[in-house]
């Protein structure tokens, strides 16, 4: 299945640290659960039996983001709530991705208002956008396997000269 | 509707100069009264030993736009006594809009009354606590006003700056 698939029978393999390391960070990225609005309702989902988000390492939701390494913006995002998903995000330690689920998130979908931020590229780095009003749960997961594979082409040494932690001040 | 014409009869006997307009649709009773006599009508109504207009359930505010008297601040109140909803109203003009607040009389107009003022810039004088209830602080503008862009003015609200 996985590892075991390439074992010799002495039981050594033969890799380079970098994919090891990005196999280990890929299959154990923990969310930070930022549900907002309705899209949350299908995270949850998404975290169920049913969908299970656990078969790809990703159901240790984490309530606080100092133990998380996947932002999943769920929800309308406000100017209000803006400052408050930055500075969550700011918390979060280095290497981090960011998911945009749903249409408000990635466009402010059908707010276009003068309250709801037009898409949270505006302040934060996307790495995947996910369609959808609320996207299904399948459609989360395939997110975040996207993620997994960009996460599979990183190299540990791309992150060594960031700081674990940005400053949080302002 | 019996109830209806003691509500109407009684106010009429205290109130008649103040009296803008009585209507009624579909059964909802309305009464337009002028601005300075909110506050007397608001006691009055909750004090009065026959009506018990006891709770204020919501108080908000009509934009006219182009209108002489711009704004009508509109007022719901109940009666749990007699199951009866009465819809008041004040025409109000000038800027910055004001009115007497009520929420000395209804403890539950407060939020309301700083709800409006956020959203039209109505001020609620002598209110306890005037401060902005959903926009940020220090935002300058009124967004249920007619004359406000529905997609905002740029760069009154502040985004985080850009992750690089």
């Amino acid at each position: 299945m996985g590892l075991e698939a390439k074992l010799t029978r002495d039981g050594f393999i033969t890799t380079t640290i970098d994919s090891v390391i990005a196999w280990a960070r890929k299959s154990s990225v923990w969310p930070m659960p930022m549900g907002i609005s309705c899209c949350a309702i299908e995270l949850i989902a998404s975290a169920d039996p049913k969908y299970d988000i656990a078969r790809f390492g990703s159901e240790v939701m984490r309530f606080t983001p100092r133990q998380c390494d996947l932002m999943i913006v769920a929800g309308t995002v406000t100017y209000k709530m803006a400052q408050v998903v930055r500075r969550i995000y700011d918390q979060m330690p280095e290497p981090k991705w960011v998911i945009a689920m749903g249409a408000c998130t990635s466009t402010g979908g059908m707010y276009r208002s003068y309250n709801v931020v037009q898409g949270i590229d505006q302040f934060l780095p996307v790495d995947v956008y996910v369609a959808g009003c609320p996207p299904r749960p399948e459609n989360l997961i395939n997110a975040i396997m996207t993620i997994q594979q960009k996460i599979a082409k990183t190299k540990a040494r791309d992150y060594q000269d960031k700081p674990l932690l940005v400053n949080t001040e302002n | 509707m019996e109830f209806e014409k003691l509500v109407i009869n009684k106010i009429k006997s205290k109130f008649e100069n103040s009296i803008e307009d009585i209507s009624n649709f579909r059964g909802d009773l309305s009464i337009t009264i002028s601005k300075d006599k909110i506050v007397e009508l608001a006691k009055f109504l909750k004090e009065d030993e026959e009506l018990h207009f006891e709770t204020c359930i919501d108080v908000t505010a009509i934009d006219w736009a182009t209108r002489k008297n711009r704004f009508t601040v509109v007022y719901h109140v109940y009666s749990y006594k007699n199951n009866f909803t009465l819809r008041l109203k004040a025409n109000i003009d000038g800027e910055p809009p004001q009115i007497e607040t009520v929420s000395n009389v209804w403890r539950s107009a407060n939020w309301y009354e700083r709800e409006t003022y956020d959203m039209y810039g109505i001020i609620f004088v002598n209110h306890p606590d005037l401060r902005r209830m959903y926009m940020p602080e220090g935002f300058e503008y009124h967004p249920l006003r007619k004359d406000f862009p529905l997609l905002g003015i740029p760069g009154s609200l502040p985004l985080p700056d850009k992750v690089e």
